[in-house]
C-alpha cells in the first residue's frame, strides 16, 4: 500500500483582506506551500481544491478551471471539492485517496474561501445552505441557530456551563496570540465571552467563529518520492463520516455519529488510539462544537466535554492541547480553507517549527466538521511513516 | 493672504436620542451610544432642508466675514441630499443670502466631502485673483434607511466660509488624495443609501483620511507636534478618535471639534461643523488641520493658520456650543414624520 506524506504547507493571513480575491488568496497559498515543500509546479500532477460557497460569495463557480490557470497548472486535472466547511479536508482526502490509488505521486491541496465581499446578512444566509436549506433553512434558522440548539440540549442534558464554552474562546484566543496567520491578537476574558452581544443564546459573538477571508495549501507526495523532501509528515490515516444534512432527524442533539464514524475508521487503519495522539486540531467553529467534538472524538466521555475543558485539558500544558494555533475562533474561518489549515498547523507541530510549539510531540489528530456535523472527516498525522 | 474670512454653522432645533432609534429597533441603545460615541442626532424640521440650513449657515458666515454680499463672486454648495436631482441648490442659497449675480457657481457631490470640495473651489478661485470673496457650504439632510446602523448617526446640519482676503485662518496648504472605492453610495432614484458595512472603516475611512492628513503633512513639512488644534471627518466619535490617537493627537487639540457626539454626522457638513467648533475657540497663531472624508472614496486635507483678526469677528454669529444646546427632543414617530421616513 502507498503511504502519503505532506511534504509543503503554505497559506495565507486570514481576515478581512480587502484587497484580495478568491484567486489571489489561492494563487498565494499554493505558491507558499510549493516553496515550502522546495519543488516547482511542474512536478504537481493534479489540484484538489476545497471550496464552499464561490458561488454565492463570489459569483464564481467553475473552480477547477479558475485555479489550473492560475496556478499555473494547466492542461493538468483540477478536481473541486465541497462539503460545507469540511470541504478544505474532503479535498485532503481525495487527493489522499488519488495517491494512494497509484494514480498520482506527487498533488496539491488547495482550501479558499472568500466571504467578506459580500454583507454580514449575506454571508449568514449562504452559510446556512450547509445545513437544510429546505426543512431547517426555510423557517428561519441560522448557522448559529442551530448551535445554539445543540448547546442549549448539551447543557439540558450534562450540566454544562456558558463558562465552559466560553474558556474554549479564550483559549483559542490565547493559542492564536503569537500566530502570525491569525485574524485576531487579543486576549479575551470569560467576562468578555460572557457579556459579549447575543447571536442566538446561549451563544454570544465571541462563541463564534468570524466570516474570514483565507487560503491554506498543503502538496501531499507518495512515499516513493517523499524522501526527496526535507520535512515529510506522514498522513497515517483518513476517516469520513455522514450524519443527516439537518439536525431534527438526529437521535441525539449532543453528538455528531459521523465523527464516531470518522474517527473509529482513522483507529482501524492506524491502530493507533486517543492515547497515541499529541496534538489536536478541532472545529470550533462555535465553541460548543469543541465540547462536542472532543467527547465525540473520545478524548473525555460523553458529556464530561465542558468538565475536561475547564479542568484545562485543551491548553497548552493540557491533557491534550488543542488548536495550539489559535483555532477557527483565533485564526478565522474562511470554510473552505479550514480543514486544509488544521492539517497546517498540526504538520508544523510535528516538523517542530510551529508557534506554541509543543515538546516531543509525535502524532496528531484534526477532526473539520461540515455543517452540523452533515460530513465529518478525521486525519491522522505522523512524524515516523506507521 | 487668502484664507477663510467668515465662518458661520446651522444645527437644526429637533434631536433624537440614540436610545430612543434603539428603543423602537429592539437594540441596545447604550452600548450603541456608547461603541459610536454619539448619543443624540439633529433632525431638520419638515419644511428645513440643504438649501435652508445653507442659507441660514451663510448668513452666519456672511456676518463674520462682515464683507459686501456683492462682493461675493463664487459660491459652491457641497450636499449629498440637495432637494434637487436637476436644478442647483446654490441658486436659491445665492439670491437668499444677496450674493452678486456675476457669480461662478455649481453644486458640488461627494459624499461626506463635497463641503470641503466647495472649500478648495472657492479657495483656488480667490487665490488666482479671479474673484474677490467665495463661499462655501456644506448642507445636508442626511438619509439613514430606518433600522440601519446608519441611522444612529445621519443628521442634519451646515456649514459655511467666506474665502477671501484679510483672512481669520490663512490657508497654509491643501492636499487630496482619492481613490475608487465603494464603501458607500446611493444610486439615483434610491430613498436611502446603501454600505459595505466593516467595509467602511479600514480600507475606507481610515486608509484615506491617513493617506491626506499624512500627504498634507508630507507637503507643508509638519509634525504631528505642529499642529495646534485638528478635526478629521466624523461619521461618529469612534473612528476620528481612533484617527487622531494613531496621529498622536492630544484630547485638547480634538475635543472643541467632536460636534458629532451631540449633533451626529451631518455629512457634507460634518468636519465643516467641526472646524467651526475649533474657530469658536481657536487663538492667533494657532495651526489647525481638516480632513475630510468622503465615500466612494476621497479625502481632502486643509491646513489653516489662525490670524489675529479671529478676535475681532469671533461674537458676530452664534457658536457651535449655542446652537448644540438649543434643542428639544423628538420621539422616533415625529422623528419619521419630520424626515418623511413613512413613504406614502
Amino acid at each position: 500500500m502507498v503511504d502519503v506524506a505532506v511534504v509543503g504547507v503554505g497559506q495565507t493571513a486570514f481576515g478581512e483582506l480587502w484587497e484580495k480575491s478568491l484567486r489571489n488568496l489561492g494563487v498565494e497559498a499554493f505558491t507558499a506551500a510549493l516553496k515550502d515543500a522546495g519543488v516547482d509546479r511542474a512536478a504537481v500532477q493534479a489540484l484538489y481544491v476545497g471550496n464552499m460557497a464561490a458561488g454565492y460569495m463570489s459569483s464564481q463557480e467553475h473552480l477547477a478551471s479558475l485555479f489550473a490557470d492560475h496556478c499555473g497548472l494547466m492542461p493538468k486535472p483540477v478536481v473541486r471539492c465541497e462539503a460545507a466547511c469540511a470541504s478544505g479536508s474532503l479535498a485532503l482526502r481525495q487527493a489522499w485517496l488519488s495517491i494512494k490509488s497509484g494514480a498520482y505521486d506527487i498533488v496539491a491541496v488547495l482550501g479558499a474561501e472568500k466571504m467578506t465581499d459580500v454583507t454580514a446578512s449575506t454571508a449568514v444566509a449562504g452559510l446556512m445552505a450547509a445545513g437544510d436549506a429546505e426543512w431547517e433553512g426555510a423557517i428561519g434558522l441560522t448557522f448559529a441557530g442551530l448551535y445554539a440548539l445543540m448547546a442549549r440540549a448539551h447543557m439540558h442534558a450534562f450540566g454544562t456551563t456558558r463558562e465552559q464554552m466560553a474558556l474554549v474562546s479564550v483559549n483559542n484566543h490565547k493559542n492564536a496570540m503569537k500566530n502570525p496567520y491569525a485574524q485576531f491578537h487579543s486576549a479575551i476574558t470569560v467576562e468578555d465571552v460572557l457579556n459579549a452581544a447575543p447571536i442566538a443564546e446561549p451563544l454570544g459573538l465571541l462563541d463564534c467563529s468570524p466570516l474570514s477571508d483565507g487560503a491554506a495549501c498543503v502538496i501531499l507526495a507518495s512515499d516513493k518520492v517523499a524522501k526527496r523532501f526535507a520535512k515529510p509528515v506522514w498522513v497515517l490515516g483518513s476517516g469520513q463520516g455522514s450524519a443527516s444534512l439537518g439536525i431534527a432527524a438526529r437521535a441525539s442533539l449532543t453528538e455528531m455519529p459521523s465523527t464516531h464514524a470518522a474517527v473509529a475508521d482513522v483507529w482501524k487503519q492506524t491502530g493507533l488510539h486517543n492515547k497515541d495522539v499529541g496534538i489536536l486540531e478541532v472545529h470550533d467553529c462555535f465553541s460548543i462544537n469543541e465540547i462536542i467534538a472532543l467527547e465525540d472524538l473520545g478524548f473525555c466521555p460523553k458529556g464530561a466535554g465542558g468538565k475536561f475543558v475547564e479542568n484545562g485539558g485543551i491548553t497548552i500544558s493540557g491533557e491534550i492541547p488543542t488548536n495550539t494555533a489559535g483555532g477557527l475562533k483565533g485564526i478565522g474561518h474562511p470554510v473552505g480553507a479550514s480543514g486544509v489549515r488544521q492539517i497546517i498547523d498540526v504538520a508544523r507541530q510535528l516538523r517542530g517549527d510551529a508557534v506554541n510549539q509543543l515538546n516531543d510531540v509525535k502524532r496528531g489528530l484534526c477532526l473539520n466538521v461540515g455543517g452540523v456535523g452533515g460530513t465529518a472527516i478525521v486525519h491522522a498525522l505522523g512524524v515516523e511513516r506507521k | 493672504m487668502i484664507g477663510i474670512a467668515g465662518w458661520g454653522c446651522h444645527i437644526p432645533r429637533f434631536r433624537i436620542r440614540t436610545s430612543e432609534i434603539a428603543r423602537v429597533w429592539r437594540k441596545n441603545g447604550s452600548d450603541i451610544a456608547n461603541s459610536l460615541g454619539v448619543h443624540e442626532k439633529a433632525v431638520a424640521d419638515a419644511d428645513e432642508d440643504a438649501i435652508t440650513l445653507a442659507v441660514e449657515a451663510g448668513k452666519s458666515a456672511l456676518a463674520r466675514a462682515g464683507c459686501d454680499p456683492q462682493s461675493v463672486g463664487a459660491l459652491f454648495v457641497g450636499s449629498e441630499s440637495h432637494p434637487y436631482a436637476v436644478k442647483p441648490s446654490g441658486t436659491v442659497v445665492a439670491e437668499a443670502l444677496g450674493l452678486s449675480r456675476k457669480l461662478f457657481l455649481a453644486d458640488h457631490e461627494f459624499a461626506c466631502k463635497a463641503g470641503t470640495a466647495a472649500l478648495q473651489n472657492a479657495y483656488a478661485l480667490a487665490k488666482a485673483g479671479e474673484i474677490q470673496y467665495g463661499m462655501a457650504i456644506g448642507s445636508d439632510t442626511a438619509q439613514g434607511r430606518p433600522g440601519d446602523a446608519l441611522e444612529y448617526t445621519a443628521a442634519s446640519g451646515a456649514a459655511a466660509f467666506v474665502v477671501g482676503p484679510n483672512p481669520i485662518a490663512a490657508v497654509e496648504g491643501m492636499f487630496s488624495y482619492t481613490t475608487d472605492t465603494s464603501d458607500f453610495w446611493r444610486r439615483e432614484g434610491a430613498h436611502y443609501p446603501s454600505h459595505g458595512h466593516r467595509f467602511t472603516g479600514e480600507p475606507a475611512y481610515f486608509a484615506h483620511v491617513d493617506a491626506a492628513a499624512r500627504g498634507l503633512m508630507e507637503k507643508l513639512g509638519l509634525k504631528a507636534a505642529d499642529v495646534d488644534l485638528v478635526v478629521f471627518h466624523m461619521p461618529n466619535a469612534k473612528f476620528p478618535i481612533r484617527a487622531y490617537k494613531q496621529f498622536g493627537f492630544g484630547k485638547e487639540k480634538w475635543e472643541a471639534g467632536l460636534v458629532v457626539v451631540n449633533v451626529g454626522n451631518t455629512y457634507s457638513g460634518s468636519s465643516l461643523l467641526g472646524l467651526c467648533g475649533l474657530l469658536d475657540v481657536a487663538k492667533p497663531g494657532q495651526r489647525i488641520m481638516l480632513v475630510s472624508y468622503g465615500s466612494g472614496a476621497g479625502s481632502d486635507a486643509f491646513s489653516f493658520m489662525v490670524t489675529d483678526k479671529i478676535e475681532e469677528v469671533r461674537a458676530r454669529a452664534p457658536f457651535v456650543r449655542d446652537l448644540v444646546a438649543k434643542k428639544e427632543y423628538v420621539d422616533y414617530g415625529t422623528y419619521v414624520r419630520l424626515r418623511n421616513k413613512l413613504r406614502r
